[in-house]
């Protein structure tokens, strides 16, 4: 069935494709979203800590 | 794993998400039989139709935290509401797209004006859309918290009114799924689209979880902040 399906394409196979692309798509971007605000918290912690520790 | 998984929710449900997801993908394209009257791209239908209900579940979700803003004073409850039509415009987005997609597969057009169905949805789009506008116009704070959850509330009545447009419509092309007689799909059909419809939600519940934590780090870091200056 899989082999079927894969060499011979129905006409509608790219816009099925193009579908759950945009899904897997947007699910990526914000994992990279997310990724990056982690990093400015862990930044701004980091900062934190070393001002904690310089007012002892 | 089990004690680790039970003492953080947000793993556990974004291990739910994760293995729905793929047991959906796999029930779609493996599983699921080609629709005899829409073809192959009636598969989108498995994505499409669980993201829209999703949409709706945010905004009813986020309707629900700015009664609680409104009703008990829950301050949280603003964050929560905030974050649910966040997410609820991320999956309205995406409900937009997938639809347009299906909609030239099977219709020939990205887009008809005629369908109540579909411009209804955009005027709830884009409402929500404009909720943020006025979230960014007010100082933080009791004012824009009370006023958010105002809009918020505002909002949530668009739902059924767009849910059952197509239902009240007397000219349409957009199929009609759930009706009174029940769902219009064979038994595999259904389990596949119910399985989509978990999986869409876990994904749902592991963005909103994520992002409210992001929100709690980052108030609890603007506080130790204030402390330390």
């Amino acid at each position: 069935m899989i082999g079927a399906t894969l060499s011979n394409p129905p006409s509608e196979w790219q816009y099925v494709a193009a579908a759950y692309l945009a899904v897997f798509v947007f699910v990526l971007a914000w994992v990279a979203i997310i990724a990056a605000k982690l990093q400015r918290l862990q930044r701004q912690l980091a900062e934190l800590v070393t001002r904690a520790r310089a007012d002892g | 794993m089990q004690k680790t998984l039970a003492s953080n929710r947000v793993a556990g449900v974004a291990l739910l998400a994760v293995v729905l997801m793929t047991a959906a993908i796999a029930l779609i394209f493996f599983y699921a039989p080609t629709d005899p009257d829409q073809g192959f791209s009636q598969r989108i239908f498995y994505f499409h139709v669980p993201i829209a209900l999703t949409a709706y579940a945010c905004f009813g979700w986020g309707a629900w935290k700015a009664l609680r803003v409104l009703w008990k004073r829950d301050e949280e409850a603003d964050v929560q509401s905030y974050v649910a039509i966040h997410q609820g415009v991320v999956f309205g987005s995406l409900t937009l797209l997938t639809g347009s997609i299906w909609a030239r597969a099977s219709w020939g057009v990205w887009w008809t004006w005629s369908e109540n169905q579909l411009v209804l949805f955009l005027v709830l789009f884009l409402f929500y859309c404009a909720y943020f506008m006025l979230r960014f116009s007010i100082e933080p704070g009791r004012q824009r918290a009370n006023m958010s959850a105002v809009y918020a509330l505002f909002g949530v009545v668009l739902i059924p009114v767009s849910f059952m447009a197509i239902r009240l419509s007397q000219k349409f092309i957009h199929p009609v799924v759930f009706n009174a007689h029940g769902p219009q799909m064979s038994g595999s059909q259904f389990l596949t689209f119910c399985v989509s419809l978990a999986a869409m939600l876990a994904l749902f519940a592991t963005l909103y979880n994520v992002e409210l934590t992001g929100k709690r780090l980052d108030s609890h870091l603007r506080d130790l902040r204030e402390l330390l200056a």
